[in-house]
């Protein structure tokens, strides 16, 4: 069976792991650099992505990380898909830069503002709900990047290789399609290994 | 179709901020202090709980210029607190764009009867409880996070622990009932019946359920974890100790990793003084923050 990691240094780590394993594969939540070495693929969760931040600082888990998505696949929501960005719009610097992309944080506006919206995303299906929270959205995309998903003309999910990323939370609702979409790519980086 | 303030968005909000710490700021530098440090929440006030008890009189919602300030200073999401039942207060904090709103037992109660209708509003809120009575009350009202009332401002942690294992403790009774006893139960607790079918359901509560009131320690926010708290508000603790910015540290780590007690042991170490604290067996009754509300 798959194993797929929660990077579980804050926000929603239970809701990743209950789609994870509603999808087919086994879900760990993670909290040590050493728990990275036996996953086939990692989640980072919604949370506050600066609060992330700090605590991966702190325990010196950005380079393992970087050093894991280099032939393992990652999924990032929300502040999980800030931490993949390669740009931060009015920031000098990036985390993970994972994925070639420029993003702007908080870029729907405050709370207040959170919304749900219908989506369509190429190659997981449409009637998707995208719930937005304090959500990012993505401004501008390299050549390598393969937009998944608009909204408002807004770029809200996109992948680049064996990296996925999203805007919204796709934790927060009882639609696995696009878990179920990542698990097989985690899958199919897996057959390429063996 | 694009649709604000829905239940999920609201309560979506409160779950991204578990495991984390919301830690209560009376200006920008602090709020900024909270934030380098790791909260992923701030509280934006006009004087912390134990500065408030001290103060006397009647506590209200802050000035708006220090709200203003804060929500200006930092980027994680800014929280502020409005009087039991004020309609008012409420409003303008949601008008001024603050992302949630603490109904909260801290300040002086607009309406003693009567909380507020918080499925009315688009920004979402967090009540106080005790007990799962209370806490299914607030639910129904329409509250999309909950936390313990503990007691504010006395760096005791007693009450808040009470107040956690009283609702772990009848959640799991509720989860263990025949659905058939499931009434006399929320005539008992005088809670909605609908909110204890759902926690019956689904093993838990509906929505995230933080800890607050008496937290002055990192073993303090790990014990909080331990027994069930998706999170920490920490009010006074912080700023009130010798030294904040490393407090504040050393509280945020000892949420993530509150199993890890070794760790647990580093980061107490030299932390300088905490907040000196009350005995609650000190106060008289008029002055529990907890028994405001119902």
């Amino acid at each position: 069976m798959l194993k797929i990691g929660v990077l579980a240094l804050q926000g929603a780590v239970r809701e990743h792991v209950a789609a994870i394993e509603a999808s087919g594969a086994e879900a760990v939540a993670v909290k040590r650099i050493d728990e990275l070495s036996d996953l086939d693929g990692l989640v980072i969760p919604g949370g506050e992505s600066t609060a992330m931040r700090r605590l991966i600082d702190k325990y010196d888990f950005l380079e393992p990380l970087k050093k894991f998505a280099q032939n393992k696949p990652v999924f990032g929501t929300c502040a999980g898909l800030i931490l993949m960005a390669k740009r931060i719009q009015g920031q000098d610097s990036a985390h993970l830069e994972l994925i070639d992309m420029t993003v702007e944080r908080n870029a729907f506006g405050r709370q207040v503002d959170s919304f749900e919206a219908d989506l369509m995303i190429h190659g997981v299906g449409e009637d998707y709900t995208g719930v937005f929270i304090r959500a990012p959205f993505i401004v501008e995309v390299g050549p390598e990047v393969e937009i998944l998903s608009k909204h408002n003309d807004r770029i809200v999910a996109a992948k680049q290789g064996h990296f996925l990323c999203a805007a919204f939370h796709p934790e927060l609702t009882d639609d696995y399609r696009l878990h179920q979409y990542f698990v097989k790519m985690v899958q199919s980086a897996k057959e390429v290994v063996a | 179709m694009l649709k604000t303030g829905t239940e999920r968005v609201k309560r979506g909000m409160a779950e991204m901020q578990k495991g984390g710490v919301i830690m209560d700021v009376v200006n920008a530098e602090q709020a900024r202090i909270a934030e380098a440090a790791g909260a992923v929440a701030v509280m934006a006030l006009e004087r912390v709980p134990s500065d408030i008890r001290a103060a006397g009189g009647v506590a209200r919602m802050a000035d708006p210029t220090i709200t203003e300030e804060v929500l200006n200073a930092v980027s994680i999401p800014v929280m502020a607190k409005a009087r039991i039942g004020h309609i008012v207060e409420a409003r303008v904090l949601e008008a001024m764009g603050v992302d949630y709103i603490d109904e909260s037992e801290v300040l002086t109660p607009a309406d003693e009867v009567f909380h507020l209708l918080k499925s009315d509003y688009t920004v979402p809120f967090v009540c106080g409880a005790r007990d799962l009575g209370e806490a299914s009350r607030r639910i129904a009202e329409g509250a999309s996070m909950l936390r313990t009332k503990g007691e504010p401002g006395t760096g005791n942690i007693v009450e808040a622990v009470r107040h956690m294992r009283m609702i772990q403790g009848q959640i799991r009774k509720v989860v263990a009932m025949s659905e058939d006893e499931l009434m006399t139960e929320a005539k008992n607790l005088g809670a909605p019946f609908e909110v204890l079918l759902q926690i019956k359901k689904a093993g838990k509560l509906p929505v995230v359920n933080f800890a607050a009131g008496g937290i002055a320690t990192p073993a303090d926010a790990a014990l909080m974890m331990e027994l069930g708290a998706d999170g920490v508000f920490v009010g006074s603790g912080i700023f009130k100790s010798e030294n904040p910015e490393k407090f504040a540290r050393a509280i945020v780590e000892a949420t993530t990793h509150y199993q890890d007690y070794k760790l647990i042991a580093e980061l107490s170490k030299g932390l300088g003084t905490a907040m000196k604290g009350i005995d609650i067996s000190t106060l008289a009754h008029g002055e529990r923050m907890q028994e405001r509300g119902w």
